[in-house]
């Protein structure tokens, strides 16, 4: 039978978990909350943006113009992996890791034996893991999230496309959890560069007759910029609120799997006093019996 | 008319407005009541809204404006 004291001191060690696991799942909630307003914040900006830039495509041929749609042959490519400054988010950020890996193993093993693939990292998970391999390792910015706001974001897409326009990249994807609930996250790995042209609505043509300025083209060419830079920021606040609710679930699994802990080790703390309990009353009458006789 | 200012995070300005003047790429211009439709790209400076009760200014980075049927949208990167 377990010590007595061994198995009370078990159970204050466990306790102590579920305070902290518990507490961990709250903060988690009120930054999910928070997460998620940004994203409904930035939806009305994405749909609006990409309406428009449908509605200048609609009657100009804009699929061929621009740097950032030129389709080049795949020399080199750059993955942007998105993970969390923090772990303890359940699978959120292996899952990740396993994606991205399969990419640089599978889809993309010829670029990587020329050398010319390149992962950036966003989140310290990420570049924990892939500033290792130096060959792979483009750099990180692992501080977008101290203050997650478009701007910055839009710096990083800044960089991206300047390197795809002066031919350093022929190619790029970003690979994030896309939001579906607290408890589902979706892997996605989506091509940022080069873009694919906007659809074109036949139909409507005749009722918007809009005047443009400057110029058709030039507008295109104005909000393609743009709705790269709204790309990037939806994937980084999708993977930013997919992170709390990972975080989120698994801590709310943790404290149930703690309390059943807690409930067996009561349980084997009760038995283990009954018997001690029951060995003092068998020697106490054992005692009382040997004086009698 | 009404007027919709989004920015990427956040909605700066939304309701119903008498006039709109906007840093066009192609210079400023005002946007009135029954305004043919028009999208034009915008560089950094005022939009100057005028509605009922006043008016109010908002600095822009960049953006696009849409007009069409007496609806105004102005999207910047950043106000």
């Amino acid at each position: 039978m377990a010590n007595l004291k061994e198995v009370r001191i078990r159970i204050t060690s466990v306790n102590s978990t579920q305070q902290i696991t518990k507490a961990m799942k709250m903060v988690a909630a009120a930054k999910l909350r928070r997460a998620q307003d940004a994203i409904i914040q930035m939806r009305p900006y994405a749909s609006k943006l990409k309406e428009i830039l449908e509605n200048v495509a609609e009657s100009v041929d804009a699929s061929g113009s621009g740097v950032y749609a030129k389709v080049r042959p795949v020399n080199k490519v750059l993955i942007v992996a998105v993970t969390s400054n923090r772990g303890l988010a359940g699978a959120f950020n292996s899952n990740i890791i396993r994606t991205v890996n399969r990419l640089i193993g599978d889809t993309y093993k010829d670029q990587v034996k020329a050398g010319n693939l390149k992962v950036l990292a966003i989140g310290r998970k990420a570049s924990d893991f892939y500033s290792k391999n130096k060959n792979l390792y483009a750099g990180n910015h692992n501080d977008v999230y101290s203050n997650l706001n478009f701007n910055s974001v839009a710096t990083i897409a800044e960089e991206i496309m300047q390197e795809f326009a002066n031919g350093n990249y022929d190619k790029v994807v970003v690979v994030y959890n896309q939001f579906k609930n607290a408890a589902v996250q979706y892997v996605i790995t989506e091509q940022l560069l080069p873009i694919t042209p906007p659809e074109r609505k036949e139909a409507t043509k005749a009722v918007n007759d809009y005047i443009f300025e400057p110029s058709q083209e030039q507008i295109v060419l104005d909000l393609i910029p743009k709705s790269i830079k709204t790309q990037l920021y939806k994937a980084i606040l999708d993977s930013n609120a997919s992170e709390h609710g990972a975080r989120m679930t698994a801590m709310s699994k943790a404290t149930d799997n703690a309390g059943e802990l807690i409930k067996e080790l009561k349980l084997q703390y009760n038995k283990a006093r009954q018997a001690a309990i029951t060995n003092e009353i068998l020697e106490i009458v054992a005692g009382a019996e040997a004086l009698k006789g | 008319m009404f007027l919709e200012i989004i920015t990427p995070d956040k909605k700066v300005f939304a309701g119903e407005v008498t006039s709109v003047m906007v840093p066009g790429a192609k210079g400023q211009f005002q946007v009135l009541k029954n305004h043919a439709p028009i999208i034009s790209t915008l560089i950094n400076g005022k939009v100057k809204v005028k509605t009922a009760s006043g008016t109010q200014n908002f600095d822009v980075k960049g953006g696009v404006i849409e007009v069409l049927k007496n609806k105004v949208i102005v999207l910047a990167e950043s106000v």
